[in-house]
C-alpha cells in the first residue's frame, strides 16, 4: 500500500457548526507533515474522519488510495494518536498494548518491542492511570507503531512532553520519515513541529489556508528579508528591484532587501555579475510567517462568532 | 510569493514492513475483548465473586419450601412420597379395604356426597361464603399394596367435576358429571382381569360405561382393594397491598355407599378401616338386614392421592442462586462496556476493528461467555455440594434430563441477560441508567412476581412479558389440571413455558441489540 493520505472536499457539520469546509490536501511518503491550525480549525475532526471514526458528510479520506474502514487490518496501515488520555485507567500499560496487539493477530512479543521503542518498558506493569501525559503519549506512539504502519497519524504528540521527549519525539518523527512513511502530525504551535516537518498543511476554519514545504512557507512571510553587503550598491538596488524585489538602502554598503529569499538574491547578482561580499537571509519566525497565515481565521473566532469547537 | 518554485524532494518509496503477516478477523477482535476484560482486575474479580455468590445463595436458598408457616420457612428435608414413575406424590386417604387375591370385580353406589371445610388452625378466619373444595373424592380403589405411593386404580364421585377413572396419580379420565346424590346415584365397578384393570360407571347398576383401563406396574396377585375418601387441603388466598395473604383449611369428603359387592375370585371378607399415610378420617357400616348388598358404608377422609405440584426441588437450587449473579453480571457487563465512552477507548477500538457490528458481535459473545461459564462453574460446584447436604431422597430430585435443562437454562439465561446490558450500554452509555433500565425489566418484573407483591393476574402478564419471562427456564413443576395446585408465580410457577419464556427474554435482547447496532453505525464516535 501506498503510504499516502488523501483528503478531497471533507464536509462536516457538527449541528449548528460548520467543522469542515471543503477541505483538500495530501500527505506523502518520506515526509513529516505538520497540520496546523488554532484550536477549532478542524485538525482532529479531519483526523478522526480520515479514520472513520466521524462520518464525512461530502467528501472523502482515503489512506493508501482506501476508505480506512474498508482496510482488513487497519492498524498495519494506519497507526494512529488522537487522544492520549484514552486508557481504562486499571489496566496496564502493556496490557493496553496487548488488547490492541491481539486485535490485529500480533502477539506480546511485539508488544514488549514497542514499550523499549518508546522508552516505556520499566513502566510496562504500572496502571496507565497513573502515567503522566508524557508518559501517555509514549504509550500512544507504542500503540500506533504496534502493527508497523505506513502510515502515522498523530494528534497533538508533543503535548505534556518534557524538554527531553521533546527531543526524542522530534528525532522519532524525522526517522520514521526517513523510513519511507508518510507522518501526519498536528499541532496549533508551529515551533513544536520546528526541527521535524519538512512539510505543513495550514488550516482554519475547516479550510485549507495553505500547503507548503516548511521552506516555502518562510518564504513567503512577507515580513522576511535578506541583508547584503556589497560594495556596488546602486548596480545591486537596479538588478534586484528589477526582479520584483523591495529594496532599501541601510548604510554606505548595505541594503535590505525584502520580497525574495536568500537564494534568489545571491542567483540574481550572480547571474547580473554583481560582487557582493555577505549575504544573510533574516528569515521571519517560522511562527511569525504561521502566525500572518493564520491570522484571518483567528480573527474570525475573535469576532465572536460561532466556532467549530468539536474535538479539540 | 516568488515564481521560483523551491523544489520539493522526489518521492519516497513507501514504508514496507517486515513484522510476519497476521490477520484480524473476527477471532481476533474476540480474542482482543477477551483480553481487555481479562486485564481489569475487578472485572475478573467480579466474575468469581459471582459464581461465589451464586453457590452460597444455592445452597442457603436452594430449600426453601415445603415447611413454611405464616411465611417463615425452615430448611429441612420434605421427604416427598415418590410413586413408581418416579414423580413425588401424595398419597394420603382413609381406606376402608380387604386383601383380594386373582381377578374379580368391586361394585358400590354413591347416593351421597359431601365436602366441607374447617379452619386448619385456631387463628384461621372463616371461609368465604361459597368456598369449597371442589377435587374431594370418594369411591373405590385398587392399590398393588400398602406402601404409600404404590400403584392404584379408582373409580370415584367428586366434590365438584363429575365421575372420574384416576390411575398411578397423573392419569385421569373424566366420566359424567353426575354428583352422586339421591336423586341421581352413581353406580361405580372396577373390574382386574390379569394385567388390566377396568374402570365403569353407571346411572342405575345395570347399564355401564366403560371409562378406562389400566395396567398397574408391581401388580401381584394380591391387591388391597375397597372404598375410600380423600379432600385436599383448601386454600383461600387474599391479596392485601404489598403481600399475599393465604389461609388454609381442612376439607373432609364424606360419602354414603351402598350395593357393596364383591364378584369373581373375590371372596367376601371382612373391612378394615386405615388412614393410609397422612391421610385422616373414618367409617361407618350401616347394616339393615346383614347381607352386605344392603349394608351402607358412610366413608369420610381428608388428604390426596395425587401427584405433588408444589414441591420444591433441587433445580430451583441454581435459581435461587441465579438472581444475585444476575445482578453482579449485569453490572459487570454494563462496566464493561460504559468504561469504554467514559474513558474514550472507543476511538482506539474501532481504529483497530472499524467493522462496527462486527465490534458490537465480539463484545455480546465475550460478555455472554463470561455470564455463561459462571452459571456452569457455580452449578457444577453447588449441584454436587447440595446433594451431599440433603440425604438420598430428602428432596425431589428432578429427573437427569431437567435437571439439565435448568443448569444449562440458567446459564444461558445469565449470558442473555449479560449481552442484553452489553446492548443497553451502547445504547445509553452511562452506567448508572443502564444497570438501573435492565434491572428494572428483569429484576423488578420478577421480584414483584414472585414476592407476590401483586395479584395473581398482573404477575402473570409481568412474567410473560417482560425480559422476566426467561426465568420460566428454570420452570419444573408440571401442570395437572385433576389437582389444585398453586400455579402462580409466587408458587414458583411461571405461565410460560421454559423455552417460551426464554424466547421472549432473547427477543428482548435480540430487539436491544438490533437497536445497538443501528445506533453504534450511525453515531460518531465523538458525538
Amino acid at each position: 500500500m501506498e503510504a499516502t493520505i488523501e483528503v478531497s472536499g471533507a464536509r462536516k457539520r457538527f449541528g449548528q457548526t460548520l467543522a469542515l469546509d471543503g477541505l483538500t490536501f495530501s500527505v506523502r511518503p518520506g515526509e513529516v507533515t505538520g497540520f496546523l491550525g488554532p484550536n477549532g480549525a478542524g485538525k482532529s475532526t479531519t483526523m478522526r474522519a480520515i479514520l472513520g471514526l466521524d462520518a464525512l458528510d461530502e467528501g472523502t479520506a482515503l489512506v493508501g488510495g482506501r476508505r480506512y474502514p474498508s482496510l482488513t487490518r487497519p492498524l498495519g496501515h494506519v497507526g494512529s494518536l488522537l487522544d492520549a488520555g484514552a486508557l481504562q485507567p486499571s489496566r496496564s500499560a502493556r496490557n493496553h498494548l496487548l488488547w490492541l496487539a491481539h486485535s490485529q493477530g500480533l502477539g506480546a512479543a511485539r508488544v514488549d518491542a514497542v514499550l523499549a521503542l518508546v522508552g516505556l518498558d520499566s513502566a510496562a506493569r504500572r496502571h496507565a492511570g497513573g502515567f503522566s501525559l508524557g508518559m501517555r503519549q509514549r504509550l500512544g506512539i507504542a500503540a500506533a507503531m504496534l502493527a508497523d504502519p505506513p502510515i502515522l497519524l498523530l494528534d497533538e504528540p508533543f503535548n505534556g512532553l518534557d524538554p527531553d521527549g521533546f527531543v526524542w519525539m522530534r528525532g522519532f518523527l524525522r526517522s520514521l520519515a526517513a523510513e519511507g512513511r508518510a507522518v501526519l502530525v498536528s499541532s496549533h504551535l508551529m515551533s513544536e513541529l520546528e526541527g521535524s516537518a519538512t512539510h505543513v498543511v495550514v488550516i482554519g476554519r475547516g479550510r485549507l489556508v495553505t500547503e507548503a514545504t516548511v521552506a516555502e512557507l518562510i518564504a513567503r512571510a512577507s515580513n522576511g528579508w535578506v541583508a547584503l553587503r556589497t560594495s556596488a550598491r546602486e548596480q545591486a538596488m537596479a538588478v534586484l528591484a528589477g526582479a520584483g524585489a523591495t529594496v532599501a538602502v541601510t548604510g554606505p554598503d548595505a541594503l535590505t532587501v525584502q520580497g525574495m529569499s536568500g537564494e534568489q538574491v545571491a542567483q540574481a547578482l550572480g547571474a547580473a555579475a554583481v560582487p557582493f561580499a555577505e549575504l544573510s537571509p533574516h528569515r521571519a519566525s517560522l511562527e511569525e510567517a504561521y502566525m500572518e497565515l493564520t491570522r484571518e481565521a483567528v480573527e474570525y473566532r475573535a469576532q465572536g462568532v460561532s466556532a467549530p469547537t468539536a474535538g479539540e | 510569493m516568488t515564481d521560483l518554485d523551491l523544489a520539493r524532494p522526489a518521492p519516497t518509496a513507501s514504508y514496507r514492513s517486515t513484522l510476519p503477516p497476521s490477520r484480524a478477523g473476527f477471532a481476533q477482535l474476540v480474542h482482543a475483548e477477551l483480553t481487555k476484560f481479562r486485564t481489569v482486575r475487578g472485572w475478573s474479580l467480579g466474575l468469581v465473586g459471582a459464581v461465589v455468590f451464586m453457590v452460597l445463595m444455592s445452597l442457603s436458598g436452594g430449600h426453601n419450601g415445603g415447611n413454611c408457616v405464616n411465611g417463615v420457612c425452615s430448611a429441612g428435608p420434605s421427604d416427598p412420597t415418590y410413586a413408581p414413575s418416579g414423580i413425588p406424590v401424595t398419597d394420603g386417604f382413609y381406606f376402608v379395604h380387604q386383601t383380594l387375591d386373582g381377578d374379580g370385580s368391586i361394585t358400590v353406589r354413591i347416593a351421597a356426597m359431601t365436602d366441607t371445610l374447617s379452619p386448619a388452625g385456631p387463628h384461621e378466619p372463616a371461609p368465604n361464603p361459597g368456598a369449597a373444595e371442589t377435587w374431594g373424592k370418594a369411591g373405590i380403589i385398587l392399590k398393588t399394596s400398602l406402601t404409600p405411593g404404590s400403584a392404584y386404580a379408582a373409580v370415584l364421585a367428586t366434590s365438584g367435576h363429575g365421575v372420574r377413572m384416576q390411575y398411578d396419580y397423573t392419569h385421569d379420565i373424566a366420566g359424567s358429571s353426575a354428583a352422586a346424590t339421591q336423586d341421581d346415584p352413581r353406580w361405580l365397578r372396577l373390574t382386574r382381569s390379569g394385567e388390566v384393570i377396568t374402570g365403569y360407571e353407571s346411572a342405575d347398576g345395570s347399564n355401564w360405561t366403560e371409562l378406562g383401563t389400566a395396567t398397574l406396574p408391581g401388580l401381584g396377585t394380591s391387591v388391597q382393594a375397597g372404598m375410600f375418601a380423600a379432600s385436599p387441603e383448601y386454600s383461600q388466598n387474599t391479596q392485601l397491598l404489598g403481600g399475599l395473604e393465604s389461609s388454609a383449611y381442612n376439607s373432609t369428603a364424606s360419602a354414603r355407599m351402598d350395593h357393596v359387592a364383591l364378584q369373581g375370585d373375590w371372596p367376601q371378607g371382612a373391612w378394615t378401616g386405615t388412614a393410609f399415610d397422612y391421610g385422616t378420617g373414618s367409617y361407618a357400616a350401616d347394616s339393615g338386614d346383614g347381607t352386605d348388598a344392603d349394608t351402607a358404608y358412610v366413608v369420610s377422609g381428608s388428604g390426596d392421592i395425587a401427584p405433588e405440584a408444589g414441591l420444591q426441588d433441587t433445580s430451583q437450587i441454581a435459581e435461587s442462586g441465579a438472581f444475585l449473579a444476575l445482578i453482579v453480571l449485569t453490572v459487570l457487563a454494563t462496566q464493561f462496556v460504559t468504561a469504554e465512552f467514559k474513558h474514550r477507548l472507543l476511538g482506539p477500538t474501532m481504529a483497530a476493528s472499524p467493522r462496527r457490528g462486527r465490534l458490537l458481535a465480539a463484545k455480546s459473545l465475550v460478555v455472554g461467555t463470561a455470564a455463561f461459564t459462571v452459571g456452569l462453574v457455580a452449578s457444577a460446584i453447588a449441584v454436587p455440594l447440595f446433594d451431599r447436604m440433603w440425604p438420598a431422597g430428602a428432596l425431589y430430585k428432578v429427573g437427569a434430563l431437567t435437571e439439565a435443562r435448568v443448569v444449562l437454562g440458567i446459564s444461558l439465561l445469565l449470558a442473555v441477560f449479560a449481552v442484553l446490558a452489553v446492548a443497553v450500554g451502547v445504547i445509553v452509555r452511562r452506567s448508572a441508567v443502564v444497570i438501573t433500565t435492565v434491572l428494572v425489566l428483569a429484576v423488578l418484573p420478577y421480584l414483584l412476581a414472585v414476592g407476590s407483591l401483586l395479584p395473581g393476574g398482573a404477575a402473570d402478564w409481568l412474567l410473560r412479558v417482560t425480559p422476566a419471562a426467561g426465568f420460566a427456564i428454570a420452570q419444573t413443576i408440571p401442570v395437572y389440571p385433576q389437582v389444585d395446585g398453586i400455579y402462580q408465580p409466587w408458587g414458583g410457577y411461571y405461565p410460560l413455558a421454559p423455552w417460551a419464556g426464554f424466547a421472549v427474554l432473547c427477543a428482548y435482547a435480540a430487539l436491544a441489540l438490533g437497536a445497538a447496532w443501528l445506533v453504534l453505525r450511525r453515531r460518531d464516535v465523538t458525538a
